[in-house]
């Protein structure tokens, strides 16, 4: 047993890693990684393509095992079932099924994960933009219109933190704006947001930190 | 602050949100039953219109039919929710994913098997079967189908994770269907000659308990697997 370094002062951290390092087929894909996301703040990923950022993002959900280190949620060793209580994941796939309304989708979502109490599936379709898309089948949906549905998804959940994989792909301007503001909203709130980019936009005005992830698997902490 | 999800909850919403699918999709609930009757008919063409020999193979016919028609069905389990993403969010939620993988097999046992079982005396008048190993057959379909349902599903979680699964599926489900479908056509073939036919049906049902407790949370290992 290595001695663990004694808890930081003050409020626990919503995630922290420590160490946190993944290989597949003995190859490093990214690591050891010493990071820490508290309410309140942004945690930016940049780094170019194939820099292990999506791969992160799925072990922090917990989807992955990490190969080495260690997840702490407020600054507790993390379990699948305190993980899925604190992190919810915006990734490459949306998680939408076609033939359901937006409102349908919504719903299945809000049974899985539970909802906020201040809020409810009309005000986060009006949040994002979708207002009058309620009984429209997601099929019909551009690729922008579905990401709006995605992020309304992450609204309606009450996960604190929200991990989100190039969540400006496929969103025009105003969209981005939108993300920019709910990110801007969520941590007013005091939620957290981990958000991966290779670098062509920031979250705007929030508290941020920025976690370079490079090809040569030297991470920078800054 | 907010209201969290209950299991209950969880499973009611997975349910509801499977079968408002299949209603969308309703066009394509027919397709087993169609698949069936075609394979049963097929075999008075094969032998000829002879009473006496298409009872006795009626109830492995019958059987045989359902089974495959199963199988066909099986690589839509989990394939949609892979491709779109719902299978991650399912593994994120706060639950026991076993809990809602079985949600998952239940539906599909439902929307397959329940229209097949009650095409089922329709089958069976078709192929000539003895009157009085119907009720058999149905006792027994009705405790051997879910069990293929859960054992194809820890095969489908097996190889979700590959391209073209199709035939490798049928390759690995097919062996672990044997002890069912012997069981299963074997109790109504005991029936039709009057013989003692119980033994098989509880064998059936023990399986089917085993398979209940123990295939949910194979798949669901399985597929967390597939994920990786």
């Amino acid at each position: 047993m290595k001695p663990q370094p004694p808890p930081p002062a003050g409020p626990p951290s919503l995630l922290r890693a420590r160490g946190l390092a993944f290989d597949r087929n003995d190859q490093p894909i990214f690591g050891p990684l010493d990071f820490h996301v508290d309410a309140g703040e942004a945690l930016l990923v940049h780094g170019s393509n194939g820099s292990g950022k999506t791969t992160l993002l799925r072990v922090l959900a917990g989807l992955l095992q990490p190969s080495r280190g260690q997840i702490l949620v407020r600054d507790a060793p993390a379990s699948a079932e305190r993980i899925a209580q604190t992190c919810t994941l915006l990734g490459h796939l949306l998680g939408h099924k076609g033939e359901l309304t937006a409102c349908e989708n919504l719903e299945f979502a809000q049974g899985l994960f539970g909802r906020r109490a201040d809020i409810d599936i009309e005000q986060a379709l009006f949040d994002v933009g979708l207002a009058g898309f309620e009984d429209a089948p997601a099929r019909q949906f551009s690729a922008g219109q579905r990401k709006r549905l995605a992020l309304a998804r992450l609204l309606l959940v009450p996960a604190p933190l929200w991990l989100l994989d190039e969540p400006y792909a496929n969103l025009d301007l105003p969209g981005i704006e939108l993300v920019n503001r709910l990110i801007g909203q969520h941590l007013e709130r005091g939620g957290a947001a981990l958000v991966t980019s290779h670098g062509a936009y920031a979250t705007g005005a929030v508290r941020t930190r920025t976690l370079y992830l490079e090809s040569a698997r030297e991470p920078v902490d800054g | 602050m907010a209201e969290t999800s209950s299991i209950t909850a969880a499973c009611r919403a997975l349910l509801l949100r499977d079968f408002r699918l299949l209603w969308r999709r309703r066009g394509d609930a027919l397709n087993p039953v169609l698949f069936a009757l075609l394979v049963i008919s097929l075999f008075p063409f094969a032998l000829g219109p002879h009473p006496d020999i298409l009872g006795r193979i009626a109830p492995g016919v019958i059987w045989v039919a359902l089974l495959l028609a199963g199988l066909l069905s099986l690589d839509t389990l989990f394939r949609s929710d892979l491709e779109d993403g719902s299978l991650e969010q399912l593994m994120l939620a706060p639950h026991p994913l076993a809990l809602l993988v079985g949600c998952k097999i239940l539906v599909h046992w439902a929307s397959t098997a329940l229209p097949l079982i009650a095409a089922t005396p329709l089958f069976a008048t078709l192929l000539y079967l003895e009157a009085r190993a119907l009720p058999v057959l149905m006792y027994s379909l009705l405790l051997g189908t879910p069990l293929l349902s859960l054992i194809g599903a820890v095969i489908v979680a097996l190889t979700v994770g590959m391209r073209r699964s199709g035939m490798l599926l049928a390759l690995l489900a097919l062996p672990l269907y044997v002890p069912v479908l012997i069981f299963g056509a074997g109790s109504v073939m005991a029936a039709a000659q009057g013989l003692p036919h119980q033994g098989a049906l509880l064998l059936l049902a023990a399986g089917l308990v085993m398979a209940l407790v123990l295939a949910p949370l194979a798949a669901a290992a399985a597929l967390r697997i597939a994920l990786q």
